[in-house]
């Protein structure tokens, strides 16, 4: 209930401005041909895309007719049931039991690999895990010391390579040097990369590769952090890191932001990939596990 | 999807065969897709709408060109509307006393540090004597990011720990001012448009330092949010031009529309790598193309 709680008081402040209008339009008038355009205005500016705006108001149509609704303010309760069936509940467990348990981080550019890798860093060190970071962005500039601040301020211990050095071999040696010490979870921070650009995902892919000599079934999870301001592209995003190295779950960072991530719904509809967390902030303990009932409700709140 | 539209658009092309005038359904026929593909190129519902509603007025009763059938027509139209809204790219304004001062600013992991570096280099190119301010104290190791990239293209870095970043920026101005820098950048942290005291200390920056520009960057992949986060801070502080960043993926970038017809503030650079070169100047006619998703089609126009 905290997590909940915390999560809408984050979007509250943010939420007023666009979705002032839903409980004003939803509340009070009969429904007309207005509701309709209003729904859509609504959903397309939470990026849910026109596509599942246009699904999304066709399935409500349906529940109209067949249940004789006719205030809007009963649309309310309907949309939000129709929101929520179209996310993924989590899968239970989200990772597989192995020791070590190893994680790859990817995304785009600037999407939040890094601080989301610190992030779960905290939460497994939390639950009493001994956690490894393994910084194989080699690329960005300072990426490395980055992490390695994280790890710091986390007091988590951080296996790096040299700056233009091989990400695959930073990986490997982190997993290895992890089976050899008892480590619970390694967190690989690999660098940001356009899913468009050919030679950048192939080196992703070799990444992925090379763990899986480094441990036989490594890596075990394949997140994708996704920035929930992102637009329409994000389908594609997805689509692109998990044709290449087979993501297997979603963070939604920066849902703290005004943005509300109605991308999520094509992700999910189209990929079939969980959303496994919500990034919410600049702390480490911005993290949570993604709330469907907390999104769906953060797009209504006002 | 680009295959999809000009699909569609041929479609449409069959039913519309007739020269003339521009009747209302020819260009609602037309309209309506592109109103698609502007809603798939995340340019804002309500910039979209008043668009269209624009482009119809404009278009009907237009008169059909020989050479264009009428869904050409009404494509062109959209086309130099667009343009027209883009503008021109312009160019930054580096006049008065010097030091000019250049301050970039944004949303969390935009581009910001990256681009500072590449117009620094671009900057200092153009015979400036360039300083830059690492006026991020916040983001872990984002004062080493700067410092890295300074040394890549060989500018100096100013840095001061646990200095606020408008005392940092006073202190690094003094110095630029005494030690014949003629232009410095800043770069400051991400930050949402939303969070009051880090808007405020955007606000203190510009107390503290004559800015010349204040350099929205902004994510080319953003969604419909762009809108607010353009207003919101347009609203804190006094922007005067727009980076659009991570161009040279696959993102339509309609925010382009969005943020320039709400603000009126002029695009003035494209990022289109993550090299210190990939900053370019952009071309209004392109960049139209390439948010309305239909590059071949308006080739097709042109040559005709
Ligand atoms: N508000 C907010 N900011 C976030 C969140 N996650 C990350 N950030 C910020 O976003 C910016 C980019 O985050 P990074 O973790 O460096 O992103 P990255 O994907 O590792 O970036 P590259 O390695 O350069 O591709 C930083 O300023 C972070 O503090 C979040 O959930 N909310
Ligand atoms: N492909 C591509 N990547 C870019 C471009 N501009 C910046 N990047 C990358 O985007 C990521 C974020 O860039 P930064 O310059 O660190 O962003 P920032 O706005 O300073 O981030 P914060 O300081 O955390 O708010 C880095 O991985 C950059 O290399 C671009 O035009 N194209
Ligand atoms: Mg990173
Ligand atoms: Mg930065």
């Amino acid at each position: 209930m905290l997590m909940f709680n915390k999560w809408l008081t984050g979007l509250d402040r943010t939420r007023k401005v666009a979705f002032g209008r839903i409980s004003a339009f939803l509340g009070v008038s009969e429904i007309n041909q207005n509701t309709w355009d209003d729904l859509e205005a609504l959903l397309v500016q939470a990026d849910l895309g026109i596509e599942t705006s246009t699904d999304v108001i066709r399935a409500l149509k349906q529940v109209v007719v067949e249940n004789g609704l006719t205030r809007s303010e009963e649309l309310s309760q309907v949309l939000k049931q129709e929101l929520l069936n179209r996310l993924l509940p989590i899968p239970e467990p989200v990772l597989p039991d192995q020791k070590p348990l190893v994680i790859l981080m990817v995304g785009v550019n600037g999407s939040g690999k890094t601080t989301t890798a610190a992030k779960l860093g905290k939460q497994f060190a939390n639950q009493g895990k001994k956690v490894l970071l393994a910084a194989a962005d080699t690329y960005r500039a300072a990426a490395v010391d980055q992490l390695q601040v994280w790890g710091e301020r986390l007091n988590l211990p951080v296996v790096a390579g040299q700056p233009g050095g091989d990400p695959g071999a930073v990986a490997f040696d982190a997993i290895q040097s992890a089976a050899a010490r008892g480590f619970d979870y390694v967190i690989v921070d690999t660098a940001g990369r356009l899913h468009t650009r050919y030679n950048l995902m192939e080196e992703l892919k070799k990444v992925y590769r090379v763990s899986g000599k480094a441990l036989s079934g490594a890596p075990h999870a394949v997140w994708l952090v996704l920035d929930a301001t992102t637009g329409q592209n994000a389908l594609q995003q997805a689509k692109a890191f998990k044709e290449a190295v087979q993501v297997t779950g979603i963070i939604l960072s920066k849902l703290d932001s005004s943005a509300r991530g109605g991308m999520a719904f094509a992700i999910q509809k189209t990929l079939g990939l969980p959303i496994l967390y919500a990034g919410l902030g600049e702390k480490p303990e911005d993290l949570e596990h993604f709330d469907r009932e907390a999104f769906v409700n953060g797009i209504f709140h006002n | 999807m680009f295959d999809n539209l000009s699909g569609r658009f041929n479609e449409i092309f069959q039913q519309l065969r007739r020269r003339g005038k521009l009747s209302e359904a020819d260009v609602d026929a037309v309209l309506r897709e592109v109103r698609l593909a502007l809603l798939e190129a995340d340019v804002h519902y309500s910039v979209v709408k008043s668009f269209v509603t624009r482009v119809r007025e404009r278009a009907v009763g237009h008169e059909v060109s020989k050479a264009l059938n009428p869904a050409q027509q009404v494509i062109k139209i959209v086309h130099e509307e667009l343009i027209n809204t883009l503008g021109e790219p312009d160019r930054l304004n580096l006049s008065g006393p010097k030091p000019r001062v250049v301050m970039m600013v944004g949303l969390q992991g935009a581009g910001k540090t990256t681009a500072t570096a590449k117009l620094a280099k671009i900057l200092r190119s153009q015979g400036e004597r360039v300083l830059l301010v690492a006026a991020d104290p916040y983001r872990p190791a984002a004062v080493k990011q700067l410092q890295t990239l300074g040394q890549q293209i060989g500018v100096d870095v100013y840095t001061r720990e646990g200095v606020k970043p408008p005392d940092l920026a006073a202190q690094a101005f003094d110095m630029a001012q005494k030690s014949g820098v003629s232009a410095m950048v800043i770069d400051t942290a991400g930050r949402s448009q939303l969070d009051d005291a880090l808007m405020q200390e955007l606000q203190a920056i510009a107390r503290r330092v004559p800015v010349n520009e204040t350099l929205l960057t902004v994510d080319s992949m953003i969604g419909q949010e762009a809108l607010h986060i353009a207003e919101g801070f347009r609203d804190s502080v006094k922007l005067t031009g727009l980076v659009l960043t991570k161009m040279d993926g696959d993102s339509r970038g309609g925010a382009a529309i969005s943020i320039r017809s709400v603000t009126g503030v002029p695009i003035k650079y494209l990022g289109t790598g993550e090299g210190l070169d990939a900053l370019e100047s952009f071309d209004p006619r392109r960049l139209a193309s390439r948010i309305l998703g239909m590059g071949d089609m308006i080739g097709l126009i042109e040559r005709a």
